[in-house]
């Protein structure tokens, strides 16, 4: 009786996920049919008024934004979670990692706020451009995934058997030798699953990035220029669309999905490759 | 007691106190100020103003949600079968910051500068800066009118900042010193400089003379007459006392001079 109850719950996850994939596949795929699939991914021009669908600024948006995202927050990610693990008393890091989950747990338009409020000011006064721009959305969306990567690293390093710790030391090895040759390596694969944690979190994030993104749907020339992303393109247009521009949107779905998917496949399997 | 508790849980569920009014984010500041003074009038009524956009609205009106729409745009073709209410009258002002010592532009300037063909604010004796050109949303009103009124066919600049609210293009455009953008007339306030255009500066006189030329229709749509409380409220929002609220609220009203 609990096993089928069990079961039924666990399934349920299973198809709420098949019955979004499926309609947004409904929703989406007939327009990216009836005007070409090459349209959607390779047109630069967005404008549903006239039915041209052009999703490739979009595209690059989202890939540049999540990229400029990691670049940021994976290397100050993992060195915060190295110094918490490695380095730190044990007092410190009681204190320092739940105060690093709280990050985790400020709404995305409280980000958005201070990226409007004192990122971009200073970006505008200091590079010049709008401030609106890649490098504002990269920042934030930085900081965003701290939380993710710090944490789950930290969880993979602390579990490194202890030995590992040992031996290394035993044979001479200094303490950062040993979190280079030793720690690393053994933790890599929580380590990439907390990069690739904090990459969904960047694609996905939306009302952060429409705040400071600029949202112009052109191909960024600088990382001071304002780009769009994939989904804050869903989300500014979704409350007017109606007819084909509503389609368009779901074939916006459609890509970020497909984008998403690829990533996290490219991403396990690189991940299982190397520890073995 | 009990009869008391019953009476008041019939009225509550009467339909006939409750009423949805939906669409155009524009509308809605002057529809809640509508829906708040004639709530104050009618005890015991319920108006309830939602946001969403004008397709929305009119989406809404379609599927029964709402009785009443709001639309800050002309119906499209498709959309023809429903009615209309001319309910107020808003004007587009073009803003820049206050800094910007620009006191006006031609239409036609602004027209190129929207279409990315004028990007340094140089040519226009300003700073040696790149404009920041802000625009609304594919789909919302403002920018459908903007886009009638001003750009005709040709297509606002792709490089443009994109917002989806007057407000927050207003922000943008009160600190970016090198910003230019539109929005509603009654939205203006001293955080942002509204430009004369083609030397006519958006001032009531002018607007309701009929001079200003960016002046765009609020629509309530209806999907055929309404009766009971929709027409009600309809009527109090054309009556003298509904249009007073929303001209000391920066609007034109519904039928002025020279329309």
């Amino acid at each position: 009786m609990i096993r089928m109850a069990l079961l039924v719950t666990a399934l349920s996850a299973v198809t709420i996920l098949a019955v979004i994939t499926l309609f947004i596949f409904v929703e989406g795929t007939p327009i990216m049919f009836k005007y070409g699939l090459k349209n959607f991914l390779g047109g630069m021009d967005w404008y549903p008024g006239e039915r041209s669908f052009g999703l490739l600024p979009m595209i690059l948006g989202s890939l540049y934004v999540t990229g400029g995202a990691l670049v940021l927050g994976v290397p100050f990610g993992l060195a915060c979670a190295v110094f918490l693990t490695e380095f730190s008393s044990r007092g410190l890091r009681q204190i320092i990692k739940p105060v690093i989950e709280l990050l985790a747990g400020i709404p995305s338009v409280v980000y958005g706020f201070m990226g409007v409020v004192i990122l971009v000011p200073f970006i505008r006064e200091t590079f010049g451009g709008p401030g609106l721009s890649v490098l504002a959305a990269s920042i934030i969306l930085g900081i965003m995934i701290l939380p993710t990567v710090i944490s789950i690293s930290i969880d993979a390093l602390s579990a490194v058997p202890p030995s590992y710790r040992e031996g290394s030391i035993a044979l001479g090895a200094t303490r950062w030798q040993t979190v280079k040759m030793v720690l690393l390596p053994a933790a890599r694969s929580g380590i990439i699953a907390s990069v690739i944690l904090g990459m969904g979190r960047a694609i996905g994030e939306t009302m952060a990035v429409i705040m400071i993104a600029g949202n112009a749907v052109a191909v960024p020339r600088s990382a001071l220029d304002p780009v769009r992303t994939l989904t804050s393109n869903i989300a500014l247009e979704m409350g007017y669309a109606s007819g084909e521009h509503r389609q368009a949107l779901f074939a916006t779905g459609v890509i970020l999905f497909v984008i998403i998917m690829i990533l996290n496949t490219l991403a396990n399997v690189t991940s299982r490759r190397k520890t073995k | 007691m009990m009869v008391f508790l019953l009476a008041a849980g019939c009225s509550l569920s009467d339909s006939e106190s409750d009423l949805t009014v939906a669409g155009s984010t524009s509308v809605q500041p002057f529809a809640d100020k509508w829906a708040e003074v004639y709530m104050e009038h009618h005890r015991g009524t319920s108006i309830n103003i939602q946001g969403g956009g004008s397709s929305a609205g009119i989406q809404a009106v379609r599927s029964g949600a709402a009785t009443i729409g709001m639309s800050s745009r002309p119906l499209k073709a498709d959309e023809q079968d429903l009615k209309t209410i001319v309910v107020a009258r808003d004007g587009l002002a073009v803003i820049v910051h206050p800094s910007n010592p620009l006191q006006g532009l031609a239409l036609s300037d602004v027209k190129r500068i929207f279409a990315g063909d004028i990007p340094n604010w140089r040519a226009l004796g300003y700073a040696d800066r790149e404009m920041t050109v802000v625009t609304r949303e594919e789909g919302s009103g403002t920018r459908g009118a903007f886009q009638e009124l001003v750009m005709g066919p040709t297509r606002i600049y792709r490089r443009a900042i994109v917002q989806d609210s007057n407000g927050t293009v207003r922000e943008i455009v009160a600190h970016d010193p090198y910003a230019i953008g539109y929005i509603s007339l009654g939205l203006v306030n001293k955080q942002v400089k509204a430009l004369e255009l083609d030397g006519i500066y958006p001032g009531e006189e002018a607007i309701e003379d009929g001079l200003y030329p960016l002046v765009r229709p609020f629509l309530f749509i209806t999907d055929g007459p309404v009766d009971g409380l929709a027409r009600h409220f309809i009527d109090f929002v054309l009556s003298p006392e509904g249009q007073a609220l929303i001209v000391s609220e920066g609007l034109i009203p519904a039928k002025a001079r020279g329309s």
